[in-house]
């Protein structure tokens, strides 16, 4: 250890000589005189916090999170468990990479631009349209943003935003707070089998209508068939066509500029994240005729001094910290670093690696949906449609037992309705999902 | 093809002794080529992959790179290289506390146990509520706030929610009529476009001559339409609002709410708590003050503390303990949806692998720890200060100093700090000084990189303007053109042409 050093925060480096040769050069007798804070404010620094060792808090954050059971999960609806392979870790974690922030000095950041940049062009690819910005926080801030992007650019003087019934609640209230400040009013409309009911939705658009989301797959794990129409419908309502999806379906699923969408939302960090606990990546993509419009972080290519091609952060007077009021969005500290790691994930698979694992995700989940619709008294999948990832279950019993007594058996599983649970596939391997099904067996005996 | 680690381009034609050049990865005449220059694979839907599903379900093709593991760790560790971090050096970035980040906080949040869905029973993430219950009490405790929520995502999500809470507020006691928000000019971007998201009108704030709120244009300012003030302190020239008790009673009095904006809590910490001061809702910056990576822009966290009244309107869900027996038996912990919330602001519970970071780093420094911060980055700032050349007009200030660039364009000072090997503060910003250079040290840095990076100022200072101009020159790329990124945008390897990059090979330095 350097020097004489009082305890205080292990993250300081200086040493009492130190501190007093900068308090000599600063003018002052202590510390203390340098704050100027009046007396009927001032607060004794009691916060009745113990500090503890490096190894005393590993323990404590350890012990404490020891109190999370070990269970498989079967869970998607949004968030998913893929397999993070090594690389992605050991890659991200390089503190040039973790401890930088965002790049207002390209000069001496260009590694983390590019590998922005790639990650922009990734999105791009997958969703055929021409801008895909560098993050919003999750799924439902993006869409909040696109509900705002519609706002901002519609043709017509309606209000309403058309969503599915079946959207999940904290995409569905997020989008609330969203257009809280806008006259959009939040619409829901009617689904069938887990999809767009596209003739319920037409008797719903007219050309009060700016906005119209689907999802696909949809929250139930069900892949939509009819999106061209839908594209179709919305263009002729004057209204955008937002699209909710993630890059692993993106690679399989049909691409949403073939069938018309305006917008591209959803979560990127199905990629490049294990579970966890919801935090995510704020998949925007747009067409090019919105590029003014785009809420968040650019990277663009340009030129240095030497006419080498070098990059930087672009179009920022669209941005909070120069347009500040009129800015797209509010949106400054993002999730730059989940897209580097949703990016490497991405290289790691490379493009047939991507659709080989989108494809497995369809064949596992639509077999086990047929191992468990062969036990009695349950129905899979109750939506006639083909699935990617997971799927819903009926059974006969009360679904909430079940669930309780899965998890007993080290399984947690979603209950969506009465009689209903919900399956996914992605990151549990095949020997597991055998297990589950004796076990599943076992339950609804 | 050769790759060469260039030191060309490094000679250091303005003859400085000091710094560092960063590394420089070259291919043919240009940086580090992109993935899709070193490889570009389609492949046919159906036809290279097997597809379970019918076409009409499917796209026709995908078209990316697909290069293996020892090329994809080369690619990013080069990329890696050509950044410039807090472990590189210092990052005196005003406003933003890039302080170190303590690595044994990644290893807890890397714990297998840590790794849980969001849909998941509460009865079986228990330890998962316990840290962001814990996580609420510390934050709470820390900035004098009776109720905490965890969700939103960055600062500018907790001011969103700040936002929104107010609103909820007012219109739950009949007052939804209040349309405007006040914001010194002097604040921060985000605080002007949340309240424009939250759909209020925003009326901007002169500060008085000494660089604090202008007691007299707040007085002229508030009125019944007035929602919120939002307010930073220390402001952004790092002064301490003395009126602030003064401040709070005003807004109360027309009925408003005091929102604290916490970028700048690091000065305060154990001396001053916003909840004392009569804030009523704050929001905590976790990657600023509780020293989470900041990630080359993100993940962060922005929870939010808000007075007891407020309380009911808290984003859901939240999470409390049920307590057991005391002592013997550990709490149990639940989700419960406050009575009048707002609703949610993110589809889960926000970032929760930075919360458990920020957990850490609290239950590592305590109340010394913390104290101490506050201590260390308000004499570096100060020290910092003495030591520079350029005028700092106002004070006295605490964790960060606003040094005027004067006769020099404070964007090409920051260029040609680069160029002494640290990272250049914020510029430009507050304009209350003309070219700003808003500088933060923090507490990590030691007396003598204070006195590099004082180096660095008053070498600068002292060059003329075609050297800042030309600058930076050490540094991995030279001097970005950003008038052609903006006119031209290419925003993807998509929009590059086949030409870009090639052609300029015969350029050597
Ligand atoms: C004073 C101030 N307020 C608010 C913010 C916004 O915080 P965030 O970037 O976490 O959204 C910042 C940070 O960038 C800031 O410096």
């Amino acid at each position: 250890m350097h020097g004489s050093h009082t305890t205080g925060s292990p993250y300081a480096p200086h040493t009492d000589d130190e501190t007093a040769a900068m308090l000599e050069a600063v003018g002052v007798e202590s510390v203390e005189d340098l704050f100027d804070i009046p007396e009927d404010v001032h607060f004794d620094g009691e916060f009745d916090i113990d500090a503890r060792t490096e190894r005393e808090t590993r323990q404590l954050v350890g012990s404490v999170l020891e109190r999370n059971d070990e269970l498989t999960e079967l869970l998607g609806r949004g968030h998913y468990g893929y397999y993070i392979p090594s690389l992605v870790d050991h890659l991200a974690d390089r503190s040039e990479f973790l401890t930088s922030y965002t790049q207002y000095q390209p000069e001496v950041s260009q590694g983390f631009l590019q590998a922005l940049f790639e990650y922009q062009s990734l999105l791009v690819e997958l969703t055929g349209l021409g801008v895909a910005n560098c993050s919003m926080y999750d799924a439902a801030t993006a869409l909040g943003e696109a509900a705002t992007l519609a706002d901002r650019t519609r043709k017509t003087s309606g209000h309403r935003v058309l969503v599915p019934d079946i959207l999940r609640t904290g995409r569905r209230s997020t989008l609330e707070n969203y257009v809280a400040g806008t006259d959009l009013e939040i619409e829901p409309y009617a689904t069938a089998e887990s999809t767009v009911d596209v003739p319920a939705l037409e008797s719903q658009l007219d050309e009060d209508v700016v906005m119209v989301y689907a999802e696909n797959p949809t929250v139930r794990g069900a892949i939509e068939g009819r999106l061209a129409e839908i594209g179709e419908r919305a263009a002729d309502a004057d209204a955008l066509f937002v699209l909710g999806s993630d890059p692993v379906a993106l690679s399989l699923l049909q691409k949403p500029s073939d069938v018309g969408a305006d917008v591209v939302v959803g979560d990127a960090s199905v990629l490049g994240l294990p579970t966890s606990y919801g935090m995510g990546l704020g998949l925007f993509a747009t067409d090019e005729r919105f590029l003014r419009q785009v809420p968040g972080r650019l990277v663009g290519a340009s030129e240095d001094a030497t006419e080498r091609r070098a990059f930087t952060l672009t179009l920022q007077t669209r941005e909070q910290h120069i347009r500040r009021e009129r800015a797209t969005s509010n949106i400054c500290t993002n999730q730059a670093w989940v897209a580097l790691r949703s990016a490497i994930h991405a290289a790691t698979l490379g493009p047939s690696g991507l659709v080989e694992l989108a494809a497995r995700d369809v064949t596992r989940a639509e077999t086990l949906a047929d191992r468990v619709d062969a036990l009695v008294g349950v129905k899979a999948p109750v939506d006639d449609r083909r699935h990617i990832r997971e799927f819903v279950a009926r059974i006969d019993q009360p679904a909430r037992p079940i669930a309780d007594d899965l998890e007993d058996r080290g399984f947690a599983v979603h209950v969506v309705g009465e009689h209903e649970i919900q399956l996914c596939v992605a990151g549990v391997d095949d020997e597991t999902l055998e297990e589950f099904v004796d076990a599943f067996a076992e339950v609804v005996r | 093809m050769s790759d060469d680690r260039s030191e060309s381009g490094n000679e250091n034609e303005n003859g400085n002794e000091n710094g560092h050049d960063q590394a420089r990865w070259t291919t043919n005449g240009q940086y580090e080529p992109l993935l899709s220059e070193k490889n570009q694979t389609r492949v046919e839907i159906g036809t290279d992959v097997d597809s379970p599903l019918p076409d009409d379900l499917t796209r026709d093709d995908l078209e990316l790179p697909d290069l293996s593991e020892p090329e994809l760790a080369r690619h990013y560790t080069r990329l890696s290289q050509m950044i410039y971090g807090i472990d590189s050096g210092p990052y005196p970035l005003g406003s933003c506390t890039m302080k170190y980040n303590p690595k044994f906080t990644e290893d807890v949040a890397a714990l297998p146990s840590a790794a849980v869905h969001p849909d998941r029973s509460p009865e079986s993430v228990q330890g998962t509520l316990e840290v962001l219950a814990r996580l609420q009490d510390y934050l709470g405790r820390i900035g004098g706030m009776d109720a905490v929520t965890l969700q939103p995502p960055a600062g500018a999500a907790g001011e969103f929610v700040g936002i929104r809470v107010a609103a909820a507020y007012h219109e739950h006691n009949g007052e939804g009529h209040r349309y405007e928000v006040i914001i010194p000019e002097s604040a921060h971007g985000t605080n002007f476009a949340t309240a424009a998201l939250g759909g209020y009108d925003v009326v901007s704030l002169p500060s008085d001559d000494a660089g604090r709120v202008d007691l007299e244009a707040l007085d002229a300012a508030l009125s019944e339409d007035t929602a919120a003030l939002m307010l930073t302190n220390p402001n952004t020239l790092g002064l301490f609002e003395r009126d602030i008790t003064e401040i709070a009673g005003m807004v109360h009095d027309v009925g408003g709410l005091l929102y604290y904006d916490g970028a700048n809590l690091n000065a305060l910490l154990g001396r001053a708590r916003p909840g004392d001061m009569g804030f009523d809702v704050m929001h905590y910056n976790v990657h600023k003050t509780f020293a989470t990576p900041h990630g080359g822009g993100g993940p962060g966290a922005g929870p939010v503390g808000v007075v007891e009244d407020l309380a009911p309107f808290l984003p859901a869900p939240r999470v409390r303990a049920v307590d057991g027996d005391g002592d013997a038996t550990p709490a149990e912990y639940e989700l419960f949806d406050p009575e009048h919330t707002i609703g949610r602001v993110h589809g889960y519970q926000g970032n929760w692998l930075v919360l458990v970071k920020a957990f850490a780093y609290i239950a590592r420094l305590g109340d010394e720890g913390l104290t101490d911060a506050s201590a260390k980055a308000v004499l570096n700032a100060n020290y910092l200060a003495s030591q520079v050349d350029y005028e700092v007009p106002y004070g006295p200030f605490h964790h960060e100093f606003v040094a005027s660039a004067g006769e020099q364009d404070a964007a090409d000072v920051a260029k040609r700090m680069l160029d002494y090997g640290v990272h250049p503060p914020t510029t430009k910003w507050p304009e209350i000084v003309s070219e700003a250079l808003m500088t933060e040290p923090t507490e990590v840095e030691s007396k003598s990189t204070l006195d590099t990076l004082a180096g660095a100022f008053n070498a600068v200072a002292s060059e003329d303007d075609e050297i800042l101009e030309s600058a930076p020159e050490r540094t991995a790329a030279r001097r970005i053109d950003q008038t052609s990124a903006a006119r031209n945008p290419r925003l993807s390897w998509h929009a590059l042409s086949t030409t870009d990059g090639e052609g300029d090979g015969e350029r050597e330095e």
